[in-house]
């Protein structure tokens, strides 16, 4: 896309027209956008051809000081503040809220000439793994539109996989660009924590929250990593780490990108190969670290001893810290409000968020305030830190012996249909076992479609140590290089074809097909 | 670890300032328990001698220079407010009188 438009076969107007007319002709089916801003992209794709021509007429150095994400459109996560554009984060108590700001990502997008089209759906508050928690209804998955997208960021993913943008922008707090990256058949990175500013982001958990790219494949998930990554002063947490210039510089030849697998020590973490995985998910990350061992990489089995404790350490992290930073929620200066006739300020905050926040949020807020409160602190919130120490140790020692990334699922199945897991909160907590860890240690890590089983995409994740983004995607390039002409990468989500057809459910009434159906 | 029971329940949602439903409560007891069943897993480890991590990567507080930038305008920052009288939110009298 970025070649077309430096050529000026093709120009940002143009395709940002043909984002909006996929947009409208099949997110009725989807359900990927909780707002479009057609007048804005449109606005701002002008202003990209005209700095195209600009750059046109000053010859090749003035076309190469362009970002290759110039004039090219894409969604954000409905999180992302960009002014004056509605910011739900999938939640009833921001309706009609409008940031008065930019997110620093978001200035940042602008900066690199990108055309933002609009916000993406996700589970509410990024509290779930399916979009089915979000306020506005749930997001349909392209390749069958009866099962969930994955989740917190499902929007994204399935706006990605639909063909609607190039990439998109998602967080990702225990899993939520990776596991919907990973059910959607596309690529997810999570960056490592501090790499990416979250100035203007709505925070959940702010000890594992990160931003992350969405793309079709690798070298374009690196570009938007580079186009937002890097050090921010209004974000005391984002790192002063320098961003790799190489992440614009991926190996487009599959010679020259496979090469690089030569020597490479990957390890194979047992833990996460563990009981309950699906055998068609098994089968297929087994397969892809048999091809990444044939074309060179060194492939050794390690273990990560406390993997098994990460689901009940997150658990308590995340609630305590999301029923801290969800305390701001209370009806006076921005969102939903609601006014008791008593006069009295807590009844009305009550009102205001037992009616504002969906039922997975109030779930998690109940929790992490027990968590935190009186008389318990040490026994959960402090246990979990402690546990956090041993998580993030067993990652550090693999590192040190020599392992350069982890190779495993990032989800022990593939997308299930709607409805299945609302019932039984911790077998959907249960579906996050594996990215879990890492966002406990703080580290990268991606998602790589590598295959399907029972024709839906499986999702292979690799792991690397703190600020080895560029190592990721190189290896990320190299998986993509040796795996070019395998048959599955000519599939296309099934779910396209009737997503067009006016009559076709949307998901919201597919869930409740769905829900009809089951005891 | 004991068990959550009603009047646990109905505390924590009062701390959280939750207005919750009897149905919405009964739920939540139901299912914290549930979840609190799943944290006891942590018990089986001895962290007796292992330190608290709260943040992965090792960063000391970074300060910015302390300059005046111009703010958001008044406007702009009220403008989603539910509830204002000229720049300032209204909100219930919370002192006595």
């Amino acid at each position: 896309m970025a070649a077309l438009l430096r050529a000026g076969s093709v120009s940002s107007r143009e395709l940002a027209e043909v984002a909006l007319a996929a947009i409208s002709a099949t997110d009725r089916a989807l359900h990927a956008w909780l707002a479009v801003d057609a007048d804005g992209a449109l606005a701002a794709a002008d202003a990209a051809d005209r700095a195209l021509v600009a750059a046109r007429a000053a010859g090749h150095e003035g076309l190469a000081g362009l970002h290759p994400l110039h004039g090219v459109p894409l969604g954000l996560k409905d999180l992302v503040s960009v002014r004056g554009l509605p910011c739900t984060a999938g939640s009833r108590i921001l309706e009609g809220y409008r940031p008065p700001f930019d997110a620093h990502i978001t200035e940042r997008l602008r900066t690199a000439g990108a055309v933002i089209v609009g916000k993406l759906n996700m589970d509410e508050f990024a509290m779930g793994s399916s979009t089915e928690h979000s306020g506005f209804g749930p997001t349909a998955n392209p390749w069958d539109l009866d099962r969930v997208p994955g989740g917190s960021s499902g929007g994204p993913a399935a706006a990605v996989a639909a063909g609607h943008v190039p990439v998109a922008i998602g967080t990702d707090t225990g899993g939520s660009i990776r596991q919907p990256a990973a059910l959607c058949g596309i690529v997810g990175l999570r960056p490592t924590y501090g790499r990416v500013s979250r100035y203007g982001i709505v925070a959940f958990a702010s000890s594992l929250d990160q931003v992350g790219p969405f793309a079709r494949d690798v070298r374009d998930a690196a570009a938007l990593l580079h186009a937002v990554a890097g050090r921010d002063e209004r974000d005391a947490t984002s790192a002063p780490v320098p961003v790799p210039p190489e992440l614009l510089d991926l190996p487009g030849s599959d010679e020259v990108a496979a090469a690089t697998l030569r020597g490479v020590r990957l390890g194979l973490p047992r833990e996460y190969f563990v009981t309950g995985m699906e055998p068609g998910v098994e089968a297929a990350v087994r397969a892809a670290a048999a091809e990444l061992a044939a074309a060179g990489a060194d492939v050794v089995d390690v273990s990560l001893p406390h993997t098994e404790y990460g689901l009940a350490t997150y658990y308590i992290v995340a609630p305590a810290e999301a029923s801290a930073n969800l305390a701001r929620y209370d009806g006076v200066r921005y969102g939903h409000s609601e006014r008791g006739s008593g006069g009295d300020y807590i009844t009305d905050y009550k009102l205001t968020r037992g009616h504002g926040f969906g039922a997975e949020v109030k779930r998690r807020i109940m929790l992490g305030t027990y968590a935190l409160s009186a008389g318990y602190y040490d026994a959960y919130y402090l246990k979990a830190q402690k546990v956090r120490t041993l998580i993030k140790a067993d990652f550090d020692r693999a590192f040190a012996g020599g392992i350069d990334a982890l190779v495993a699922p990032t989800s022990p199945g593939v997308a299930w249909p709607f409805g299945a897991k609302m019932a039984d909160p911790v077998a959907m907590y249960a579906s996050d076992a594996c990215t879990l860890p890492v966002n406990m240690a703080g580290l990268p890590a991606i998602s790589l479609p590598c295959g399907l089983a029972e024709g839906l995409p499986v999702g292979l994740q690799l792991i690397g140590p703190a600020w080895s983004e560029l190592g990721l995607l190189r290896l990320g390039r190299a998986y993509e290089a040796i795996t070019s002409s395998a048959a599955w990468r000519t599939a296309t989500p099934p779910g396209l074809a009737s997503a067009a057809d006016p009559t076709t459910p949307t998901p919201a009434e597919r869930a409740a097909v769905l829900a009809g159906v089951r005891p | 670890m004991a068990a959550l029971s009603r009047a646990d329940v109905e505390h924590v949602a009062h701390l959280a300032r939750l207005g919750l439903t009897e149905d919405e409560l009964a739920r939540l007891q139901t299912e914290l328990n549930h979840i609190l069943d799943q944290y006891a897993k942590l018990a089986e480890l001895d962290t007796g001698s292992i330190p608290p991590t709260a943040q992965t990567i090792e960063l000391e507080n970074i300060l910015r220079d302390d300059v005046p930038r111009p703010p958001i305008g008044s406007a702009e920052a009220m403008a989603n407010a539910p509830e204002r009288e000229d720049d300032l939110f209204v909100v219930p009298a919370i002192l006595g009188g």
